[in-house]
C-alpha cells in the first residue's frame, strides 16, 4: 500500500531578525524531517511549543513551502502553493486550527460556513446544497436548528464542530489537525475527540493530529512521533510509546503528565527549558537538558535510526540498528 | 476536614452578579492556615470570580454580597486601605499568563524591588539582597546577572516563576495560584508544581490552587472543591475524591480524562454543555446533563451538606459508594496509605 502523504527530509528555515536594526538570524523551524501517512491512518506528532510541530503540519498542506526536501500525495509531489492543481488538491487535504472563533467568519451563519467549500471546489449542485450542509451538520453532531447561527452564538466545542463540519464538506482524505481541542473543557474535548474517531472510521479520513497533550494523542493516534527543536527524535505506535518510551525527552514527556491522584515525588522532572531554535545547542539538541547526556551527545547529532518492532528513536543512548533510517531509506 | 488548624479565610455565602446576571450562587469556603486547596470545575463555573471577589478585584459592574473574613476581619465591604493591607501581604495572586501580569517596560529586578519596597519597606541595598534571595529561590539561574532583564527576555516559564518570586515578596500567608501552568509547556509545568510544593514546605504558606486539571490539582493539593455553574459541588479530601467521586459531576470529570497508560478506548464524556449562567436551568444545574437525574432534580436545588466521611456534597442522587474491594482496585498507586 503506497502512502497517502509522505514527507521527505522537509527542512524551512525562517529568518529572523534580532531586535530593529539587528542582524537576521537563520531559525531552522523544521530540520530534515520524513514521514509518511497511510490512508486512514492517525499520526500523531507531540512536542513542546517551538518544537515545529504546527509548521510541519502547514508544510504537509503546502501551505508553507519547504526550503527542501519534498512532499508527496497519492505518490506525486505536491503542486506549487496557489497553483491551481494544488488548489485542487486542497479539496482532499484539510487543516483545523486550534481557535474556531478565529477560524470562522464572524458574519457569516454556520450553514454559510459549511458552504464555502462546497461552492468553491463546486463539488455539489445548488439544488442538492442544502441536503448536504444538513448532512454534515448531523455527522458532527450540531442541530438543524443552529443552521442560521452565527458563531458568536454558539459554545467553544459547538464551533468546533462547525469547523470540522466544513473540512468535511469536501470529503477530504487527508485531514491535518493543530491543537483541535486544546482549547475545549475536558468534558467537551471527550466529545470531540469521540467525534473525529467516530467520523475518520467511517469515512476513512488519515488524520495528522498536533496536539501537546500526550493524554489525548495517545486516545486518537494510531503512530506518534516526538518532536524536539525540529526534528523527529522518537516515533512508534501509540500503544507503546507512552508506555515504553525509548528516548530519553519521550521519557521525560510522559512523565511531566500529571497522572490524577499520582503524586509527584519519583517522577523525572527536566530541568531547564527547551532551547531557543535560533540558537541550537550542538551535537543532540536535547543534551544540555538529558539526565543521561554523554562526551558523544554535546559533538554529534544522533540520526534516527530503527531500534526494532517497527519504532525508530534519535539518541546515542539508545541502542539501534548502526545505518540510519535515510541511509536505509535512500539505498532501498 | 481542617478542624485541627484554625481558619485564615473563611468565605460565607459569597454571591456575585454581573448586570443582575448571577454567577456566584453562595460559597461557603474556610482555607486552613498552610493548608493546599484546590478549585476545578469547567470554564465559567465560578472559580477564579470568587477569589477575585474575595480581594475586591472584580469591577465596580460587579456586585458583591456575603462574607469575606481573613483571620476574623471583614473584607467585603471593607475600605480600599483595608483591602491593600491584604493584598499582596497577607493574600497574594498570581495568573495564568505571566507576561501580561508584568510590567513590559520595566527591569524585573525593579518589579520586585517595588513589591518588597510595598509590602515591607525594603530599600536599597536590602532590597536587591533580598529580592536576589527571592529569584533564587523561586529558581532562577544566575539570579545577580538578570537581575536587570527585561520580562521579554525570560521565558514563559521563567516569568511565572518571577511572578511566584513577586508574589512572596509580600509574606503571604496565603498564596492564590489562578491556573498558573495552564500556558505552560508539560516539562515545564511539572517543573511549576514541583516549585510550589517546595515553597509551600519552605515557607508554611497557605496555597490556594485554581485549574480546570485534575491531574494538576492532585500533584499539590490536600482538599479539592469541586465547582459547576457558581457553586460548590463537592468537597473532599483528594484521596477521598479520586478514589471516589460521590457527586456524578466529579465522576464525570474523571471518566472525561483521556489516560495516557491502559488501552487506547473511547472517552466517557459528560452529555451536553455548561450552561449559561442567564438561564440556568432550574433545580439542580447540574440535572439535564446528569446520568443519574431523577424528576426531583429538575425542581429543588440541593444544598452543599456535610456528609459522614468528612466530605460535601450537593446531590440528592449521589453516585454509590462502592464496596471495599472495587475501591482498591480503583484507587490509584500512591494514594493507599
Amino acid at each position: 500500500m503506497t502512502a497517502l502523504i509522505e514527507a521527505d527530509e522537509l527542512v524551512r528555515i525562517y529568518e529572523v531578525r534580532r531586535g530593529l536594526f539587528g542582524r537576521s538570524s537563520p531559525v531552522r523551524a523544521v530540520d530534515g524531517i520524513s514521514l509518511a501517512v497511510m490512508p486512514g491512518e492517525t499520526l500523531g506528532i507531540v512536542g513542546e511549543s517551538g518544537s515545529g510541530k504546527s509548521t510541519l503540519g502547514r508544510m504537509l498542506l503546502g501551505l508553507d513551502p519547504a526550503q527542501s526536501g519534498e512532499v508527496r500525495f497519492e505518490g506525486s509531489p505536491m503542486p506549487k502553493y496557489g497553483t491551481s492543481g494544488w488548489r485542487a488538491l486542497r479539496a482532499k487535504m484539510q487543516l483545523v486550527y486550534q481557535d474556531p472563533l478565529a477560524a470562522l467568519d464572524r458574519r457569516l451563519t454556520i450553514a454559510a460556513q459549511i458552504s464555502e467549500p462546497l461552492d468553491i471546489h463546486r463539488l455539489v449542485p445548488k439544488e442538492h446544497q442544502a441536503a448536504r450542509i444538513a448532512e454534515l451538520m448531523a455527522a458532527v453532531g450540531l442541530r438543524s436548528d443552529q443552521a442560521g447561527r452565527f458563531p458568536h452564538e454558539l459554545s467553544g466545542g459547538q464551533r468546533q464542530r462547525a469547523v470540522i463540519a466544513r473540512a468535511l464538506a469536501s470529503r477530504p482524505k487527508l485531514l491535518v489537525c493543530d491543537e483541535p481541542v486544546s482549547a475545549l473543557d475536558v468534558s467537551i474535548q471527550a466529545q470531540v475527540v469521540n467525534m473525529l474517531r467516530d467520523l475518520q472510521e467511517k469515512n476513512g479520513i488519515a488524520m495528522v493530529f498536533i496536539s501537546h497533550d500526550l493524554k489525548v494523542v495517545r486516545n486518537i493516534a494510531d503512530r506518534v512521533a516526538v518532536m524536539y527543536l525540529g526534528r523527529v527524535v522518537e516515533e512508534a505506535s501509540s500503544d507503546v510509546i507512552f508506555r515504553l518510551p525509548q528516548h530519553p525527552y519521550t521519557k521525560a514527556l510522559v512523565s511531566s503528565v500529571p497522572i490524577p491522584g499520582k503524586p509527584l515525588e519519583g517522577r523525572v522532572i527536566l530541568q531547564g527549558e527547551p532551547p531557543n531554535p535560533a540558537n541550537r545547542p550542538s551535537g543532540c539538541a536535547f543534551h544540555p537538558r538529558c539526565p543521561v547526556a554523554r562526551d558523544i551527545c554535546r559533538t554529534s547529532v544522533p540520526a534516527l535510526r530503527r531500534t526494532g518492532n517497527g519504532r525508530t528513536a534519535a539518541c546515542h543512548a539508545v541502542a539501534g540498528e548502526t545505518a540510519s533510517v535515510e541511509t536505509l531509506r535512500r539505498r532501498a | 476536614m481542617s478542624a485541627a488548624k484554625p481558619d485564615l479565610v473563611a468565605l460565607r455565602d459569597l454571591k456575585v452578579a454581573f448586570d443582575g446576571v448571577q454567577v456566584l450562587h453562595g460559597i461557603d469556603l474556610n482555607v486552613a492556615k498552610g493548608e493546599a486547596l484546590g478549585l476545578v470545575g469547567e470554564s465559567g463555573c465560578g472559580k477564579s470570580v470568587t477569589w477575585l471577589a474575595a480581594l475586591g478585584l472584580l469591577p465596580g459592574k460587579a456586585a458583591v454580597t456575603g462574607s469575606v473574613r481573613v483571620d476574623g476581619r471583614e473584607l467585603c465591604g471593607a475600605r480600599r486601605a483595608a483591602l491593600e493591607e491584604v493584598r499582596g501581604g497577607r493574600i497574594a495572586m498570581i495568573f495564568q499568563d505571566p507576561s501580561s501580569s508584568l510590567n513590559p517596560v520595566l527591569r524585573i529586578g525593579r518589579q520586585i524591588v517595588e513589591a518588597l519596597y510595598i509590602h515591607r519597606g525594603l530599600r536599597g541595598d536590602a532590597a536587591r539582597v533580598e529580592a536576589l534571595r527571592l529569584m533564587d529561590m523561586v529558581g532562577i539561574p544566575d539570579a545577580a546577572r538578570r537581575f536587570d532583564l527585561y520580562p521579554h527576555e525570560f521565558s514563559g516559564g521563567q516569568c511565572q516563576r518571577l511572578m511566584i518570586a513577586m508574589a512572596l515578596a509580600g509574606q503571604p500567608d496565603l498564596l492564590i495560584a489562578d491556573e498558573p501552568t495552564t500556558a505552560l509547556d508539560a516539562t515545564i509545568q511539572a517543573q511549576i508544581l514541583d516549585l510550589l510544593n517546595t515553597l509551600r514546605a519552605e515557607t508554611g504558606m497557605a496555597l490556594v490552587f485554581i485549574s480546570h486539571d485534575l491531574g494538576a490539582v492532585s500533584q499539590v493539593c490536600e482538599r479539592v472543591c469541586v465547582m459547576y455553574a457558581g457553586r460548590i459541588v463537592e468537597e473532599g479530601s483528594v484521596a477521598q475524591l479520586f478514589s471516589e467521586p460521590r457527586h456524578p459531576y466529579t465522576r464525570g470529570l474523571f471518566d472525561a480524562i483521556p489516560r495516557i497508560d491502559g488501552p487506547r478506548d473511547r472517552l466517557i464524556p459528560i452529555p451536553g454543555t455548561v450552561p449559561n449562567p442567564k438561564h440556568l436551568p432550574a433545580g439542580c444545574s447540574f440535572s439535564p446533563r446528569c446520568p443519574r437525574a431523577v424528576d426531583a432534580c429538575g425542581s429543588d436545588y440541593p444544598h452543599l451538606e456535610p456528609q459522614g466521611d468528612g466530605r460535601r456534597l450537593a446531590c440528592t442522587r449521589p453516585v454509590p459508594v462502592v464496596t471495599r474491594g472495587d475501591a482498591e482496585r480503583r484507587i490509584p498507586e500512591g494514594l493507599m496509605s
